[in-house]
């Protein structure tokens, strides 16, 4: 990377430095939802598999950015991590500690560590309490602001850390601009002084010049307070700009994992492929310049995917081998994962499948 | 090309109980035939309301279009009666919804949504309108599209609904087509379907496109002209090359700064437009943008800056000359940006 402007530079160094310790560590995590049937006697018809076996290890201080299309299961994992859900089968490792594997007041007590900012910064804030109630919840749920006083003055500080003005405490959500209530959300989340942070598409419902300054206000946090995020959205340019390292879902699957520059660079699976051409860019000398890969139809129900690859409706290079066998996760080198019988090199050996290169 | 539509002084307002909302400030504008602007704005600057006005689809009370002129054809539609304009809505100018979720009937099958219009406007009788349906949903690459009219909208995912919407759109061969955000809703990959979808359509069929969005990504790649509005204000008109490559308001090139590119190296930090857009029940009389503006002078804080041509083909409502501003500015100021 090369940066002459000195600030980020010593934010991305400072992060590159502290990029080896494994904060979280996600292993084969599931996450199904019943379908049942019946009014009084419920009995379960199917589930729907929002999340189906996910593994990643997310490094303290860096951002991992989690895209992919509606219903791919992103948010699900978010929530999944932070064990908003029971999550049905695998193990969250979170400082050391397995999160699916505690007791309700340890993981309250873990919950100090662990945070997240919502979507929609209309729904996420509770209309009828104040700013300073909001933010200072937290701190009385944990008991750690210690007297009103000193409670009143951690939320002014905090209101004032994420760029509002702290005489805003005894005002209501209504009276704030989608904005500075994602700033509201983000000061709730920081009171409890937490080290991880699920930011669940905390910019999409905001308006483009807007967005920009939440973008910068999370980065300025994190470099200030040595947060990780995960990072949730659909919009690819923005995730690039935030993350460190990006996961692609797709039907309750990562699809593929890599640093941003690679995967921006050098996409492997055919979905990142297609998904990066699909994102339109700013600019009309290059997008007359642009090939797209058009994905015919829709992504399939995850009540019942398709057996195989999950992408192999749409995949525009499918084989008979994806219909039939679920490719592994495999690391293609440097920390590299796709999951994909193109780059399966048991399988690379007896089907001649190239990858193709993608016009940007 | 002759102007197919023209829209001059429009402004529309809306009477509230808190006061006059000034939602559209008086906007002129031309499209030709077969031409596709695109109109760029955030939520709240008037360019939905703008467009919904050319065929009065304001709701009257407590909206209502105050002054102005829409051309069209040698009428102008803000002169014509109910029965006259309903000639027209659907059937020379189509319009195709947002969100393909609640725009459509959830009550009646696709098929009867369709062929209502073609009963209607073209007199068709069921045959004749069932057959015309089936070829349009055909032609917006529906698989299966006779036995999918007898569905209803929620057996239909998203993409495809908004499929049936521009198949409603043009089922009479209008002459001008109002796309607002269509693709918003949508995934990316969805909305490269549909954007592939509607140019395809415009080539064959040839009608002009109005279409309204937020996303300037979109625009690049499919309109012949931008609009940029702002506080219900056109504050930069021109060709889109022409506006993407050297934007000449403020506002323009506070928007292209602030959405990081996919195809650029990684943006050292983005440039926020700092503070917020202007209330519109209280409207200053200054240039709307001028208490964001970096570029602020004196003399726009005393009047605002009529939408001016700068050069044949363009026109800037701004009284600061930014043509030599580049876009990408990598020695901006690293300001925190502190909302009050």
């Amino acid at each position: 990377m090369t940066t002459q402007n000195s600030n980020s530079a010593d934010v991305s160094t400072a992060q590159e430095t502290t990029h080896d310790e494994v904060l979280l560590s996600v292993n084969n995590l599931k996450m199904h939802f019943p379908i049942t049937r019946g009014i009084i006697l419920q009995r379960q018809v199917g589930s729907i598999k929002a999340v189906d076996g996910i593994t990643f290890d997310l490094m303290r201080g860096e951002t991992l950015g989690l895209v992919g299309e509606s219903g791919c299961g992103k948010s699900t994992t978010g929530r999944a991590i932070l064990q908003l859900y029971e999550p049905t089968d695998g193990a969250v490792v979170f400082e050391g500690q397995d999160l699916t594997d505690i007791n309700s007041g340890e993981l309250r007590r873990m919950r100090r560590r662990m945070q997240m900012i919502f979507q929609d910064p209309y729904a996420s804030l509770n209309p009828r309490m104040t700013v300073g109630s909001i933010v200072g919840e937290p701190l009385e749920v944990h008991k750690i602001g210690g007297s009103r006083r000193e409670q009143q003055q951690r939320v002014q500080e905090l209101l004032e850390i994420v760029g509002l003005n702290p005489y805003f405490i005894n005002r209501y959500p209504h009276e704030f601009s989608g904005g500075q209530r994602q700033r509201i959300g983000v000061a709730r989340a920081l009171a409890v002084n937490p080290s991880f942070i699920v930011c669940d598409e905390p910019i999409s419902a905001l308006d483009v010049s807007i967005q920009a300054q939440v973008i910068n206000l999370l980065e300025d946090l994190q470099s200030e307070m040595g947060l990780t995020y995960l990072f949730i959205a659909h919009d690819l340019s923005v995730v690039r700009h935030i993350s460190d390292r990006i996961a692609v879902m797709y039907l309750g699957k990562i699809v593929e994992l890599a640093d941003r520059e690679v995967l921006y660079e050098n996409p492997l699976h055919p979905y990142t492929q297609a998904l990066l051409s699909a994102v339109p860019i700013p600019d009309p000398q290059v997008e007359k310049k642009r090939q797209r890969i058009i994905l015919e139809g829709d992504v399939p129900s995850p009540a019942e995917p398709p057996t195989g690859c999950n992408f192999n409706t749409r995949c525009p290079q499918v084989m008979d081998i994806c219909r039939q066998y679920e490719p592994s996760f495999t690391d293609v080198g440097e920390g590299h994962r796709v999951a994909c019988f193109l780059y399966d090199e048991v399988e690379a050996l007896n089907e001649a499948g190239q990858p193709v290169a993608v016009a940007a | 090309m002759a102007n197919l539509i023209e829209v001059r002084n429009l402004q529309t307002q809306f009477f509230t109980q808190d006061g006059i909302v000034h939602a559209v400030n008086g906007i002129t504008y031309d499209v030709a035939e077969g031409e596709t602007v695109a109109i760029v704005g955030e939520s709240g600057s008037g360019k939905s309301v703008g467009v919904m006005s050319l065929i009065r689809l304001i709701p009257e009370p407590p909206g209502k279009i105050v002054n102005g002129e829409v051309n069209f054809d040698g009428q102008d539609l803000l002169k014509l009666n109910e029965e006259e304009l309903r000639q027209i809505r659907g059937n020379r100018i189509a319009m195709i919804f947002q969100d393909p979720m609640t725009s459509l009937n959830p009550v009646l099958t696709i098929g009867r949504q369709i062929t209502e219009a073609l009963e209607l406007h073209l007199n068709m009788n069921r045959e004749e309108s069932r057959a015309r349906a089936i070829e349009l949903l055909e032609l917006v690459g529906i698989p299966d599209a006779g036995a999918r009219l007898d569905d209803y909208p929620h057996q239909f995912s998203g993409g495809m609904r908004q499929r049936v919407m521009i198949a409603m759109g043009l089922s009479c061969n209008p002459q001008l087509l109002i796309a607002d955000e269509p693709t918003t809703a949508l995934d990316v990959t969805i909305q490269a379907q549909i954007v592939d979808l509607v140019t395809r359509l415009q080539s064959e069929l040839g009608m002009a496109i109005i279409w309204i969005t937020h996303d300037l990504g979109v625009v690049a790649g499919l309109a012949d002209r931008v609009l940029v509005m702002y506080a219900g204000f056109i504050v930069e008109e021109g060709p889109v090359d022409v506006i993407y490559g050297q934007p000449r308001h403020p506002y323009t090139l506070g928007l292209l700064r602030s959405i990081p590119r996919l195809d650029l190296g990684r943006q050292k930090r983005l440039i926020p437009i700092e503070g917020l857009p202007p209330d519109l029940l209280d409207p200053p009389q200054s240039c709307p943008f001028a208490p964001r503006c970096p570029f602020v002078i004196d003399k726009c804080l005393e009047e605002n800056p009529p939408l001016m041509a700068i050069s044949a083909v363009r026109s800037s409502a701004c009284w600061v000359d930014l043509s030599d501003v580049e876009i990408y500015d990598t020695s901006a100021d690293e300001q925190v940006e502190a909302v009050a």
